[in-house]
């Protein structure tokens, strides 16, 4: 579904992602593992066009997205959330998962301005999504609380759920249980389970915690220093002796 | 009383919102305490409070003898309180050496240097990184260049939000390390707040645990534990039967 | 405090939200709808320039408060809307006809300011926009043959279905008409999506992008409504200075228009409101003020910018959320009435977050 070749960037002197390459199939959770700093995040950076990459390609669907415009990725379908949270702040939760429904308006902005019935019927078309995907995180007590205002790991989870309105093939997700309890990243395995089995959408993680990469993803892809160490099932990842030094201890 | 810190009915409001509903802890000198809680429990309000970045409405905070709860935050950092705040904070825009100097803004011994290199021994990467713009740091070293500018200021308290935050288990071990380091060998005191309870109740010598804003279990690290409460909800233990059954959305109803 | 039963998604797509809301804004329609029967003319003139002030409010707030880009230029998108309204009244078109083509070139100029802006925020662009409305001003200095330069443009009168705009009474009510309008434009647009991709990149342009919002098209879209809003107002103003000359179009103006809706409450269109009756009626209470103090204070030249930017820094200090932020306050306190805690407004220290990037 997703296939990176040989994807370089560099930052200045630092080679942050040095030639990876790695295929994700249709319907699979897939982990990226690796200390910090091994360029994780700017692997996502680049598959959602935030950065340019050096050299190498990046094929979604058999599409070739190397090159197209960054706001064009999410209606490919991709979306992802971000390390430390990106929320629109100043607004309820209710209002950034309609944000999130943005790529699928079919009314323009003539149509909005008067607010035509048909404005009004998408309207109701988005609440409808966003509730459903309220109900799944059982975010409902936080639907009119503006973001400024939450606990980081409710943020946490409200990205999550903005990614999900775009209804995307593939969704990026960038350590998601960092600020959960483990209760509550208990609750994000189920979800993630929700999220691939029943939605059938496929994901990519990067994650810290081993436990839940071995609950919840099928492939594991681990990298050091930018460039990939293995890629494959968790425990075989997990007993590599590379990852064991590098990003395990011991 | 020998508490270096102690908290007396402390309440704080967000506006209209009571987010802290009367609180007492003490920390008592070169301990660790460590302060657990669910998502939203108040905890970084908590930090918050101590370090002046928030006024409490009512409650009184003594450190040393000397009542902080109104005081500004520069003025609570230079009696040798350091906050490493939630989500990290650092000056995007400084280099990280200049982030780390920021750090030892208010002493003025000529020590500033040797703490550097504390500072880069603890954390090798930083050096590496040095003249980096601190924005361009990835999330794991933003933390640890967090917690590198509060040692900066030579605390004899700090209160940590949540340190671990993504870092990779490899440095989650380093961090506990550097932690019962710094308190057993400068005989800083810490206040910790951490989701990775197993980490925190470890190293630490006194918990509390809150809820909603309020404190409902104290005791030693060693007695939580072992508690089943504790197991079950932070420490993520059960049998799978249980687990079974949550499946189904069994979860605190009275969240 | 009200708690409304909701049972269909419409109630929050709604204007008004429950019956209470209906009820105040039906009385607040009555007192604007019967204010000519008994209130002085020269009074309902001012009014009518409360409501013009509103229009462009309506316009930079869309821009500042819900976009987050800063323009210093608004008054030149003022002068382009008389100015253009005036010179196609002179060359025969008919009221209705003119005015549309004042806002729309307006906006089109809007559009066109865009372009550079794209790149910038912050002071940047103050300090473009600000260009732009020097380069305005010379233009309408320099250009004699359509604006007459100095000695400025007088603004043919004009009539609508008959009725003659000079009358004050006709033009206030033509002033409300728009206004209310405009209201209703403006609220279409922020509970739909165009307007919910401009607050979106009002607060991060990274996720705006990862949500498929195009940022350059939407701040493009955002200045060419902001404009078309000011030019609107600008034609309504043309009519009410009736005689157009580039030094009622200055930096003072652009100022004022940012005054009102930072002193009315960025991020609401009530602040607006608000601002604009504290912009429009400031003068006259300053005014009523002279005749009562001692005529050695009366008389201190420059007092009126002084009593202006003394509100503006105690509004900064105290009340950042601005008059309508004030105003949600005393409502609480009534709601509450025996309930309310002092404390509930304590205000919190604040400290300004570092940005957020990974
Ligand atoms: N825009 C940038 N400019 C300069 N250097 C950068 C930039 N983005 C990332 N880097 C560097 O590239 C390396 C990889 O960063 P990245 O954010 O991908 O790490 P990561 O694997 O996500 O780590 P973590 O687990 O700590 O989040 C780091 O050394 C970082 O300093
Ligand atoms: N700026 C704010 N305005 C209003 N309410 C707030 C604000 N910040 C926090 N709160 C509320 O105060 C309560 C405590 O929040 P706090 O951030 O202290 O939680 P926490 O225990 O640190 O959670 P987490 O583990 O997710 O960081 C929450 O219910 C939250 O909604
Ligand atoms: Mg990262
Ligand atoms: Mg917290």
């Amino acid at each position: 579904m997703l296939a990176a070749d040989n994807i370089a960037v560099s930052f200045g002197g630092i080679k942050a992602v040095k030639d990876v390459s790695f295929n994700v199939e249709r319907g699979e959770v897939f982990s990226i593992i690796g200390p910090n700093g091994a360029g994780k995040t700017t692997i996502f950076n680049l598959i959602s066009r935030i950065y340019d990459v050096d050299h190498g390609s990046v094929t979604f669907d058999d599409k070739d997205i190397t090159n197209v415009p960054t706001h064009a990725i999410a209606e490919l379908g991709i979306a992802r959330t971000f390390q430390n949270t990106e929320l629109f702040e100043r607004e309820t939760v209710l209002k950034n998962l309609l944000i999130g429904c943005h790529i699928h308006r079919k009314t323009n902005l003539l149509k909005d301005l008067l607010f035509l019935p048909s404005v009004r019927v998408q309207e109701l078309e988005f609440r409808r999504a966003v509730e459903e995907v309220i109900d799944l995180l059982d975010l409902q007590s936080y639907r009119d609380k503006v973001i400024g205002n939450l606990p980081y790991g409710v943020r946490k989870m409200v990205e999550v759920a903005r990614a999900l309105c775009l209804k995307p093939k593939l969704l990026l997700l960038d350590e998601p249980s960092s600020g959960l309890n483990p209760e509550e990243t208990e609750d994000l395995s189920f979800w993630l389970e929700d999220i691939k089995e029943d939605l059938g959408i496929t994901v990519i993680m990067v994650e810290h915690d081993m436990n839940l990469v071995s609950r919840a993803s099928d492939r594991v892809m681990a990298l050091t220093d930018g460039a990939l160490i293995t890629i494959g099932t968790p425990a075989e990842v997990q007993n590599h002796p590379e990852v064991l030094r590098a990003f395990l201890g011991d | 009383m020998s508490a270096l810190l102690e908290l007396r009915n402390i309440e704080t409001y967000y506006g209209p919102i009571m987010a802290i509903r009367g609180i007492s802890m003490e920390v008592p000198e070169g301990k660790i305490v460590t302060l657990l809680g669910a998502n939203g429990a108040g905890k970084t309000t908590v930090l918050k409070t101590i370090s002046g970045a928030m006024d409490p409405l009512r409650g009184t905070i003594t450190y040393r003898g000397e009542e902080i709860q109104t005081r500004d935050p520069d003025w609570v950092a230079r009696k040798g309180i350091a906050h490493v705040p939630e989500g990290r904070e650092v000056f995007p825009f400084l280099s990280v050496e200049d982030n780390l100097r920021m750090g030892a803004f208010t002493r003025k011994d000529g020590e500033i240097g040797k703490d550097l290199t504390l500072v880069y021994g603890y954390f090798p990467i930083l050096e590496e990184l040095a003249k980096t713009q601190a924005e361009y740091l990835s999330g794991g070293q933003q933390q640890m260049l967090a917690i590198g500018r509060a040692l900066m200021l030579r605390p004899q308290l700090m209160l940590l939000d949540e340190p671990s935050l993504g870092l990779a288990p490899k440095l989650v071990h380093e961090i506990a390390e550097i932690i019962v380091r710094l308190n057993k060998e400068q005989s800083v005191t810490m206040l910790l707040v951490e989701q990775n309870a197993k980490m925190a109740l470890d190293i630490g010598d006194l918990g509390y645990v809150m809820e909603m804003g309020r404190i409902v279990m104290e005791d030693s690290c060693e007695r939580l534990r072992n508690a089943t409460d504790i197991q079950e909800f932070y420490l993520g233990m059960k049998d799978e039967g249980v687990r079974g059954r949550r499946r189904w959305k069994q979860r605190k109803t009275w969240r | 405090m009200r708690f409304v039963r909701k049972t269909h998604y419409n109630q929050d797509i709604q204007l008004f939200k429950h019956n209470g809301q209906r009820f105040w804004y039906g009385l607040l329609a009555v007192f604007v709808l019967s204010a000519p029967l008994w209130l002085d003319r020269f009074y309902l003139g001012e009014l009518s320039l409360v409501f013009i002030y509103a229009i462009a409010g309506i316009g930079l707030m869309l821009l500042v408060g819900y976009t987050g880009l800063v323009s210093l230029g608004h008054a030149a998108f003022l002068a382009i809307g008389a100015y253009t309204h005036a010179y196609l009244l002179g060359s025969g078109w008919p009221f209705p006809a003119a005015i549309i083509g004042a806002a729309s070139l307006t906006a089109f100029v809007g559009i066109i300011v865009a372009i550079p802006a794209l790149r910038m925020t912050g002071i940047y662009l103050a300090i473009a926009t600000l260009a732009f409305a020097v380069i305005v001003e010379q233009v309408l200095t320099h250009w004699q043959s359509v604006t007459g330069g100095y000695r400025g443009m007088l603004v043919p009168d004009a009539e609508l279905f008959g009725l003659d705009l000079t009358t004050p009474v006709i033009f206030y009510f033509l002033c409300l008409l728009m206004l209310t309008i405009s209201l209703l434009v403006a609220l279409n647009l922020l509970r739909s999506s165009s307007g919910r991709a401009m607050v979106a990149v009002r607060d991060s342009e990274v996720s705006a992008q990862s949500m498929g919002i195009h940022i350059a098209s939407t701040k493009r879209m955002a200045f060419a409504i902001s404009a078309g809003f000011t030019g609107l107002a600008g034609a309504l103003f043309a009519h009410k200075i009736g005689y157009l000359s580039p030094d009622a179009f200055t930096l003072l103006t652009s100022i004022q228009l940012l005054l009102m809706v930072v002193v009315g409450g960025l991020g609401s269109l009530h602040g607006v409101i608000f601002g604009a009756i504290f912009i429009g009626l400031l003068p006259q209470g300053i005014a009523l003020l002279r005749d009562v103090v001692p005529p050695a204070i009366a008389q201190i030249p420059g007092i009126e910018p002084g009593i202006f930017g003394l509100i503006l820094v105690l509004f900064l200090i105290y009340e950042p959320l601005g008059m309508y932020g004030r105003w949600q306050k005393i409502r609480l306190f009534f709601e509450e009435f025996p309930l309310y805690r002092k404390a509930t407004y304590k205000r919190q220290k604040s400290y300004l977050r570092t940005e957020r990037l990974r």
